[in-house]
């Protein structure tokens, strides 16, 4: 919302300065985005009259100039614009001007030869217009050494406001003047309206026609004004339009403008000529369609509110007026409307049609509907001054809805929700002046909101005016308690794993990246996701369509731009939520980590200590398991089951459970074929885990943990190297030797693993130490003997392994 | 007497002369072994009368002990000697690099460290953490707000929407972190403190503008708090956040439907140099914005609004962690990039406590 500060003060009266009114419209609300004060970038700039131009001795095109400035004897100028010519008036800025269009700082300077001592301006230079060729021309009354701005019209601050949703009241001059008059920053101007004398009815009738559906339109004024005669509003008007960047029309449609932002009150203009009979207002036809004032043609249908005479729509309720009955300069009778819609069809209209106008800004926000008429009568005055003509009677259809309600307002209600205390008379002050009515005077009384404020509904809605005028910096800060409860851990399960599997992977030698919840449906589709369900109606990219069902894509198409930019060793991470429906239990947390090149667990990149391949299976198990644990799974229970979803290669990943229908997730390989459908280069290691799934822990009554059972006798371990077939896991030997004695083998590791020359085709070799733990007595030779026979025999007995001589 | 002063002499040289432990053993041999100069003249004790033995004898063994010691010394000297050859030869080129430990390769996304460091502020004045889903219903994200049906401020959410269901019910990415406002007060009765972090949607793209951000909402409701506590509470919380002994606020009214009285928050600072340094400077910078919440709030999840207040306030988590620590650019946040998530990003180690600082 635009206005100027002079316009404001045909409502303040106010000594104040621009800085002070402008910081005081932030601290009441009225938050204030920018103010232009071209008076202050255009001073030094001064009419000045050309004594002499005369050809440039070296140059063609360039004139020198004898300049009268208005100080001093006249000075030397070099120009090059082709009106230079004695005996012009201009505009003249001295040596040390700063030229805004070209963004320097104007020195005394030679050109070709000769001295020029200033500058005569164009008006791009000042950024007034686009107009560079010529210098400025003023009239030849304009008075020598005076400031062009003021000269121009142009000394006067232009200030724009963001107005929340809840003010319409402000969307005028003459709210904002009121709400700036409370703060007593100055005193609210606020004359009556009067009334014009009607000299003849109102010969065009208006009907509310909306049979049983619910009525869109509650008040509809209408005027004719005969024998106007329109033309370019007077210099005043234009100027307070310009400033505001709105371009002068005529004088009938710069009156509606100067309505709209002086009182928020937007008016429509019909030519009467162009309009056939009576009007009437209603909902529009299948079918109907209006040409309106911005050229556009638009499809209309019963959910559009219009204004139809007897030939058809003529104009968009509230939001546009139509081309075909709008005023020129040749209407000479003046239809005048002034009417309420409702504020939700309004909005609705304008955004499907997809129009913003000034009307539509306000009639979805809720004018003021006491204004109605008043408003009309104010737009009749400036038409009759501007254009001339006589005003026939106010023909009012429906009537103006009653706003009066009252609160019942307790005062210490300020205090309650505020901590600030107000004196009743500063509440009383506050509100009187924001036109807020008060009956009674105990400590409860009844306050009846002004027919502007349709936002203001209950008790805590009064308080905000209170501390809004009274000014919020008088609010102390008052220290909040903290209760008297034990400190407890604030954080979730499902938060503390978060956080932990978050620090763990990046213990782990991985980078954390935030990726987007949303991704393309191929993509989602390739992970399990894309149902209808989790597609987004309005995407605002084809690439960030439907909710992940996995982070893997995310993170494998992140570590592919990596790698296009040189950076093709990656291990990157993210926690973060994935979808496997729309409800809320279906939102689970993955934690999921993709490998890429040399970024292994144990180092990224070449090493000299060890030859490195690019990060595999065991990469991503590695770092499945850290998050496992880090989130407090039981890592030692857990089954790894070879093979995993589709997208995984099929012999290179693996699924981790806790029996079939405990799935925490997966790693592994991606399968050649996802890697295609991604469009990323591989091989890339990735590992999936579910953080939901992990099981709680049983909570415990004391932190103290199990006793520690130290053994006092010397463990022993043998080591064991089998043959088995190649597709014999190796944890199947792990099993088969643990199950052997479980409490005498404490471990049970595989430390090698070797096929090639000395083993047969098909065929693998897999060692493993045992550690036996006694706890009675040393063991002897025997029985050590004895334990290394069983588990040789359980070995062989489960795997068809043979124990390598 | 002379035979044996001579043998010790020549013994001795022996030793002395030996150049490695088998030359330094064969002398032991000779003299001390079985067969060895002095074993022998031990072994004549046996024929000498009595007074005879124990001078002679003890001439012997002192001579024994003699060259026993000389042969120990030589012993010790020459295994220091071949140890130190053989280290010599045993170097290692020690500027060969080694691989940087995990800990130190693995970064947190300043998303995450940034909760962290909240979470570790309000935790300490007592808050609890809050969360909800990213796909929420027009009522938690809106009506249960006191956004009325078809009002501007909907529109003002860009909201991403999903295909409406068969029944009409059409599901949306939550705008803000609001609805979990709801989720809590239907659940948990005051008095509550919660913050509340989490992921939040528009759709809108541009320099400043990402479709996904991230927002941490504070709620406060019970039958005492009012405006001076909200003060009070985020002085507090941007005092430690930005660590520094002193932030000029400045609140201004402002609307939410959620809340009334609503207010934004700027903070004072200095933007002249490049970066941002609060507690200085003559610029506001909005950061926040927050209010009372709105009695039509309290009556939908089934609070007399006479007998229960409090408040709510919610920011950008990515917003305030570029004013923090300074990133130019939101956009960046959530390109994975590696060299800014090195850069930008935290150490696994480095965890924000209020003991020993937010950022180290």
């Amino acid at each position: 919302m635009k206005f100027t500060l002079s316009w404001l003060k045909m409502y303040l009266d106010t000594d104040a300065s621009l800085e002070a009114i402008v910081e005081k419209l932030t601290l009441i609300g009225l938050e204030v985005e920018s103010v232009e004060d071209r008076a202050k970038a255009l001073a030094p700039f001064t009419v000045a009259y050309v004594v002499s131009a005369e050809q440039h001795p070296n140059a063609d095109r360039l004139r020198v100039c004898m300049v009268d400035t208005g100080q001093g004897a006249p000075v030397q100028v070099v120009c090059g614009a082709p009106n230079a010519r004695t005996g012009m008036k201009s505009v003249f800025a001295a040596p040390g001007t700063y030229i805004p269009g070209k963004d320097i700082t104007l020195g005394v300077g030679t050109i070709r030869g000769v001295e020029s001592r200033g500058m005569l301006v164009s008006e791009a230079e000042l950024k007034l217009s686009d107009d560079h060729a010529v210098i400025i021309e003023l009239p030849d009354d304009a008075p020598v050494g005076k400031p062009f701005a003021e000269l121009r019209g142009l000394n006067d601050a232009v200030i724009d406001v963001a107005v929340t949703p809840n003010r319409a009241d402000a969307l005028g001059v003459h709210g904002i003047a009121r709400d700036l008059a409370a703060t007593m920053i100055g005193t609210f101007k606020d004359k009556p309206i009067k009334r014009i004398e009607a000299k003849f009815p109102c010969p065009v009738k208006v009907t509310l026609d909306f049979g049983s559906t619910p009525l869109l339109c509650p008040a509809f004024a209408l005027r004719l004004i005969r024998g106007v005669k329109n033309g370019p509003s007077p210099e005043w008007a234009q100027k307070k339009l310009r400033a505001i960047g709105l371009r002068p029309i005529n004088a009938l449609v710069d009156v509606t403008n100067l309505l709209t932002f002086d009182r928020s009150r937007p008016l429509h203009v019909f030519d009467a000529a162009k309009v056939t009979g009576n009007l009437t207002v209603r909902r529009a036809k299948p079918g109907e369609s209006l040409l309106a004032l911005d050229g556009k043609i638009y499809g209309l249908d019963p959910d559009i509110c219009v204004i139809a005479d007897e030939r058809g729509v003529e104009s968009l309720a509230g939001i546009m007026g139509g081309e075909e009955s709008g005023v020129s300069e040749s209407t000479t009778d003046v239809l005048v409307e002034s009417a309420l819609w409702d504020p939700l069809n309004i909005a609705q209209t304008g955004r499907r049609l997809g129009i913003n106008s000034d009307a539509r800004y306000r009639f979805e926000r809720g004018v003021d509907p006491m204004m109605t008429v008043p408003g009309l009568e104010l737009a009749t005055s400036l038409i009759l001054q501007m254009c001339g003509g006589e005003a026939s009677e106010i023909f009012l259809a429906g009537e103006i809805p009653d706003t009066d309600r009252l609160i019942d307002f307790p005062l210490s209600e300020v205090q309650r929700l505020t901590g600030l205390k107000a004196t009743p008379a500063e509440i009383r002050r506050v509100l009187e002046s924001l036109g807020f009515l008060i009956a009674g005077s105990g400590d409860v009384v009844k306050v009846s909101p002004p027919s502007w404020r349709a936002d203001i509904e209950g008790k805590a809605d009064l308080v905000e005016e209170i501390v809004r005028i009274l000014g919020l910096e008088r609010v102390a800060q008052t220290e909040f308690p903290r209760d008297e409860n034990a400190r407890k851990p604030v954080l979730t399960p499902i938060q503390k794993r978060t956080r932990a599997a978050k620090r763990a992977l990046a213990a782990s030698g991985l980078v954390e990246a935030v990726t987007w919840s949303f991704i393309s449906k191929p993509v989602a589709e390739l992970f399990g996701g894309g149902s209808t369900a989790l597609a987004l109606a309005n995407p605002i990219a084809a690439e960030l369509s439907d909710m992940r069902p996995s982070l893997i894509p995310g993170l494998a198409l992140a570590a592919q731009k990596n790698a296009d930019r040189g950076y093709p060793d990656t291990a990157m991470f993210e926690v973060g939520q994935v979808f496997t429906g729309d409800r809320p239990e279906d939102q689970l947390t993955a934690a999921t980590t993709v490998r890429r090149g040399a970024a292994r667990a144990a180092g990224t990149g070449r090493h000299w200590q060890s030859a490195t391949g690019p990060a595999d299976a065991f990469d991503a198990k590695s770092d499945a398991l850290a998050v496992l644990a880090a989130a407090g799974a039981p890592v030692e229970k857990l089954q790894i089951v070879p093979g995993g979803p589709a997208f995984l290669h099929p012999g290179r990943s693996a699924t981790i459970q806790l029996g079939p229908k405990l799935i925490f997730g997966w790693f592994g390989e991606l399968h050649p074929a996802t890697l295609e459908a991604l469009d990323v280069e591989g091989p890339l290691a990735v590992s999936e885990v579910f953080l939901e799934r992990v099981p709680e822990p049983k909570a415990r009554a004391t932190r103290t943990k199990p006793k520690l059972d130290l053994s006092p006798f010397q463990p022993v371990t043998r080591d064991f190297a089998f043959i088995v077939d190649r597709g014999v896991l190796a944890d199947a030997i792990v099993r088969a030797a643990e199950s052997v004695d479980k409490a005498l083998i404490s471990s049970v590791e595989v430390f090698d693993l070797y096929e090639g020359k000395g083993i047969e085709a098909g065929k693998k070799s897999i060692a493993i130490a045992v550690t036996l733990q006694p706890r009675e007595k040393t063991l002897t030779d025997e029985e050590i003997d004895a334990v290394a026979k069983k588990i040789v025999a359980e070995v062989t007995k489960r795997t068809g392994a043979t124990l390598r001589g | 007497m002379t035979d044996l002063k001579k043998l010790e002499a020549e013994t001795l040289a022996a030793v002395t002369a030996a150049k490695d432990e088998p030359a330094l053993e064969a002398v032991r041999v000779g003299a001390l072994g079985k067969k060895g100069s002095i074993s022998e003249l031990l072994k004549t004790l046996g024929t000498m009368s009595p007074e005879e033995r124990k001078t002679r004898g003890a001439d012997i063994n002192a001579l024994k002990d003699k060259v026993n010691d000389a042969i120990n010394g030589k012993r010790g000297e020459l295994k220091h000697a071949a140890m130190g050859a053989q280290l010599a030869a045993d170097k290692v080129d020690v500027t060969l690099p080694v691989r940087l430990p995990a800990a130190e390769r693995g970064r947190i996304h300043p998303v995450s460290q940034v909760i962290d460091e909240i979470t570790a502020i309000f935790a300490d004045m007592g808050f609890s953490v809050a969360e909800g889903p990213d796909i929420e219903t027009d009522f938690y994200n809106f009506t249960a707000l006191n956004f009325p049906a078809g009002h501007p401020a909907r529109e003002m959410h860009d909201t991403f929407f999903f295909n409406p269901k068969p029944d009409g019910e059409r599901l949306l990415l939550r705008t803000h972190t609001s609805p979990v406002q709801i989720r809590t007060m239907q659940t948990q009765r005051p008095p509550i403190k919660v913050i509340i972090p989490g992921r939040t949607y528009r759709c809108d793209s541009d320099q400043t503008h990402t479709p996904m951000f991230h927002q941490v909402e504070g709620l406060v409701i019970d039958k005492v708090s009012h405006l001076g506590h909200l003060k009070w509470i985020l002085a507090e919380f941007c005092k430690a956040f930005f660590e520094v002994d002193d932030v000029k606020m400045r609140f201004r009214p402002s609307f939410f439907p959620f809340t009334e009285p609503s207010m934004e928050v700027d903070i004072q600072c200095d933007r002249s140099g490049g970066e941002v340094r609060f507690g200085e400077g003559t610029d506001w910078l909005e950061i926040l914005g927050c209010g009372m919440v709105h009695p039509n709030v309290l009556k939908n999840v089934g609070l007399d609004p006479d007998e229960y207040q409090g408040f709510a306030w919610g920011m950008g988590i990515d917003r305030i962690a570029m004013l923090k620590y300074g990133m130019p650019d939101l956009r960046a946040f959530f390109e994975a990039d590696v060299r800014w998530l090195r850069h930008y990003g935290f150490r696994p180690l480095d965890l924000p406590t209020l003991a020993g600082g937010l950022s180290s």
